[in-house]
């Protein structure tokens, strides 16, 4: 998809370019574009491993395993139909919390241990269960505590306080959550009961 | 009512983490510094895996920009936006975000550049890429991993939540820093 997408843009953009008659725009964009990219680079580069530093050491400190025993009574209401498998319920809250923590690295063999786990009690389906749907709506539109790399963005813009947009983000991100838990509560149901019906899964 | 509550709790959120991580570090007898550099090092690999596909990107938006074309996106979507209180520059952001994060990235830091990152607009897609995730990507690493072939409603609510935080962002900045 992003094939098409990262051509698609460029050859508009040239296109248009010899059309409007901006050719030297269009081709100095070009060079400066790249240029800015590597800058940003090495802007981002001290931020990302001063917090990538300081993740780990609140994963090896144990902070990942609190915030998973802190959440789980929440998992009874998300995941009704998961009370059989506890195993389940650890990596969701693992994966979960190591989003929340921003330790993406960390997040996603996680994730997929969780899917794993899912679809043990799914019984090998190729269809979705409600339980999968939710738990990717939710690491989707997860709330993640310091959202480093636009920090480290808008330091290297020369922003007066980078950091001030953290609790809109928490905001924005909670408002997402809402909806999109909510939109799984009255879709689930939906369209399992048809797959059955039809002699699916 | 006062929303500087907001601004003083990111203000001090950064610091108390600091004390938080490092106290709970050392009283559980974790080798701190070494943890530490462990994880920088991943922070830097981390960095340079994202330099190829952002200069890619990035000289594809830069080009898309300066043809004019972008501009004309905009317009098109310009009273869509508006009737929903998103500022018509963030658009392209709010259409990339769910396909890629390299590119909403380098959207982003264009887009920061552009403004500034203390302008409105800089703010709304600040917050818009933090509280947002490129879920067809999550949606294909998760469920290619255990073969799921009927995704059901995953996709429909996902891009729902994406577009609710889209919104609250544009609505959140305005009220926290004015337009």
């Amino acid at each position: 998809m992003l094939n098409y997408i990262w051509a698609g843009m460029l050859l508009v953009g040239f296109a248009v370019g010899i059309l409007s008659g901006r050719l030297n725009e269009v081709t100095q964009a070009a060079f400066t574009s790249a240029g800015n990219a590597v800058q940003l680079c090495i802007g981002l580069l001290g931020i990302m491993c001063l917090w990538s530093g300081l993740m780990k050491v609140m994963e090896k400190s144990g902070l990942v395993r609190l915030i998973a025993r802190f959440a789980s009574p929440l998992m009874g209401l998300l995941f009704p139909k998961l009370n059989g498998s506890k195993k389940a319920q650890g990596a969701i809250v693992m994966n979960l919390a190591a989003n929340f923590m921003g330790l993406g690295n960390a997040a996603t063999p996680l994730g997929i241990k969780a899917m794993e786990e899912l679809q043990k009690v799914n019984a090998g389906s190729d269809t979705a269960s409600d339980p999968m749907c939710m738990f990717l709506v939710l690491n989707t539109s997860a709330i993640q505590l310091i959202p480093a790399t636009v920090i480290a963005i808008r330091m290297d813009a020369g922003s007066a306080a980078p950091a001030e947009i953290m609790a809109c983000v928490w905001f924005a991100s909670a408002c997402a959550m809402l909806a999109g838990i909510t939109a799984v509560k009255l879709l689930s149901g939906h369209g399992r009961r048809h797959a059955l019906l039809r002699g699916g899964s | 009512m006062d929303y500087s509550f907001f601004t003083s709790i990111s203000l001090y959120a950064l610091p108390v983490l600091f004390l938080l991580i490092l106290g709970t570090g050392l009283s559980r007898k974790v080798k701190v510094y070494d943890a530490f550099v462990e994880g920088a090092a991943e922070g830097l690999k981390a960095t340079v895996r994202i330099l190829p596909p952002l200069v890619g990107l990035l000289t594809a938006v830069g080009v898309f920009r300066a043809s004019g074309a972008l501009d004309f996106i905009i317009q098109l979507l310009l009273p869509a936006a508006s009737l929903l209180g998103i500022p018509a520059e963030a658009m392209p952001l709010a259409l990339m975000r769910p396909v890629s994060g390299s590119a909403s990235l380098a959207l982003v830091s264009d887009i920061v550049r552009m403004y500034g990152p203390d302008s409105y607009i800089g703010r709304v897609v600040s917050t818009m890429m933090g509280s947002t995730e490129t879920i067809f990507y999550t949606l294909a690493v998760y469920y290619g991993a255990v073969g799921i072939k009927n995704i059901r409603y995953t996709l429909a609510a996902a891009l729902f939540a994406d577009g609710v935080s889209v919104i609250a962002s544009a609505w959140i900045c305005a009220l926290v820093f004015g337009r």
